[in-house]
């Protein structure tokens, strides 16, 4: 299984990479971690004549912690997310999420960037940083442009970036004290991607009502969505077990799954109520400050 | 359009080689073909069953689903590179004792994973080793041999330290 035949560069800068993308138009692909972009090639599903690799590029892969956000390059390998002690502390939904994604071999090469601009519906990085209200800084010959994750995931596999953008950075707003998050995956073979997923991000008053909630699904719909209808049943409320199953029902509504490999419509939409109330579970427990480990549900 | 070729200077089990390769040219037949390490095997092609791992600067990766030019300057460790001055590594070891292979196909792909593993980890639980060798399959052993000889090796190189 070899790719096309394709020119290789390895730009030292940004600008550099740019500028490749302008001059070789549609024919060039940027390439960072290679997870998802190799198996395309090899299948010569993806045929670019130019590569350029964004691994020669310093600085793209820090975390750092600035005005109430956590910063990641774009070519912050998977491995680096789940390992950083920032994210582990400030960010718990992006932990769970990242420490989901494929085997440690697919962590230690693939990124953040890769993962969010491949967009597979399924992807898990997608629907967690929906749901934290991330937003993505680009490059491109017209200057820099900061999007929402919904403005850059258009489309199964399809972004809003022009043909010489690429994405540097990733923010993450940190959620205040007295939120909690959580991200959970049900997947069929270690290792695959989600049949489905939930994420929720719930914030509590001192009194236990829920003053602001985020849920997003994955793998339901052609991209990541969030469950707003479900959120509003939610805010302002004191959640029991009722409202929990109300909110629940209301959320596998708002999805929107197809049939395929990993199952029929039905199944995924059962799925997703079923692992809302568990995330919602989680989530408060962690907004009340409880620690809740996920990965080994 | 003709591919230009490219100079890399890949250090595999310390040794350095300077080679030019094609861009297209994959790491794992860059190690079994340009430079005759045949450890290295090759199951799938497209990055599932693991076959192919091998540790770069320290971590495990899919040398099928890298191109050799990704890996100009990193240092790789194959299956070639674990035994030292003839003695096998403890996991080597291990696997031979307890079971780790029946055809070996998986084995040099399982070593390079359980080695990043009990470098992380070197006291994991059963579940952690189940977890830590998910991405490497194995079509003879149903595992269990693999996950023992995994065990065995942490705690006797726990032993000896
Ligand atoms: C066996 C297997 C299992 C997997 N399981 C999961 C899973 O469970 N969950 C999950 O979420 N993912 C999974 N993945 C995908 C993995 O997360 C990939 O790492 C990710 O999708 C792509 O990241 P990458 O850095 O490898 O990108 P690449 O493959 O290098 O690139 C992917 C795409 O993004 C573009 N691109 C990359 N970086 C940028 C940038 N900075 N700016 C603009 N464009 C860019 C490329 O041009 C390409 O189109 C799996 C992959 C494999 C092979
Ligand atoms: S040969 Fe590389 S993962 Fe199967
Ligand atoms: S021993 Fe035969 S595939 Fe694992």
């Amino acid at each position: 299984m070899y790719p096309q035949e394709f020119e290789y560069f390895c730009p030292e800068t940004l600008e550099d990479a740019v500028g490749l993308l302008s001059k070789y138009g549609e024919e060039a692909r940027v390439l960072a971690g290679g997870q998802s972009l190799i198996p395309l090639m090899k299948l010569r599903l993806a045929s670019p004549k130019y590569l350029i690799h964004l691994g020669g590029i310093q600085g793209l892969s820090t975390i750092e912690e600035q005005d109430g956000m956590i910063s990641f390059g774009a070519l912050t390998r998977h491995a680096e997310v789940e390992e950083s002690s920032l994210v582990q502390a400030k960010l718990p939904m992006m932990h769970d999420a990242v420490s989901m994604i494929g085997d440690v071999q697919i962590r230690n090469l693939g990124t953040i960037g890769g993962c969010l601009v491949h967009a597979d519906p399924a992807g898990d990085m997608a629907p967690a940083l929906l749901a934290l209200g991330a937003r993505v800084n680009t490059l491109s010959s017209n200057g820099k442009r900061t999007l929402k994750i919904h403005e850059l995931i258009v489309d199964a596999y399809s972004t809003d970036l022009g043909e010489d953008e690429v994405v540097t950075r990733v923010l993450v707003p940190i959620p205040q004290k007295g939120s909690g998050g959580v991200y959970l995956k049900f997947e069929r073979r270690a290792g695959d991607f989600a049949v489905a997923s939930v994420g929720v991000q719930i914030s509590l008053q001192k009194d236990g009502t829920c003053s602001e909630i985020a849920v997003a699904l994955g793998a339901v719909g052609f991209t990541a969505i969030r469950a707003r209808k479900a959120e509003e049943l939610l805010r302002g409320k004191q959640v029991d077990d009722v409202l929990a199953k109300q909110a629940a029902d209301q959320a596998s509504a708002e999805a929107d799954p197809f049939s395929d490999i990993r199952g029929s419509a039905e199944y995924k939409r059962h799925l997703v109520g079923v692992l809302f109330q568990r995330a919602l579970k989680i989530a408060l427990k962690r907004a009340g400050g409880e620690e809740v480990d996920t990965v080994h549900l | 359009m003709p591919q230009a070729y490219r100079s890399v200077e890949i250090t595999v089990n310390g040794l350095t080689y300077n080679r030019q390769v094609e861009p297209r040219r994959l790491l794992s037949d860059f190690l079994r073909e340009d430079l005759d390490l045949r450890g290295t095997h090759v199951g799938c092609e497209h990055g599932i069953c693991g076959a192919c791992t091998v540790l770069m600067n320290g971590y495990t990766v899919r040398s099928c689903l890298m191109f050799a030019v990704q890996a100009n300057g990193a240092e790789i460790t194959t299956i070639e590179g674990l035994a030292k001055n003839g003695k096998l590594h403890p996991l080597q070891e291990a696997f031979w004792e307890n079971h780790g292979l029946q055809c070996g196909f998986c084995t040099p792909g399982f070593l390079l994973s359980a080695c990043e593993l009990l470098e992380r980890n070197p006291d994991p639980t059963e579940e952690e080793v189940r977890v830590g060798l998910s991405g490497n399959m194995c079509r003879c052993t149903g595992y269990q041999g693999i996950v023992e000889s995994v065990l065995a090796a942490a705690s006797k190189m726990k032993a000896q330290k």
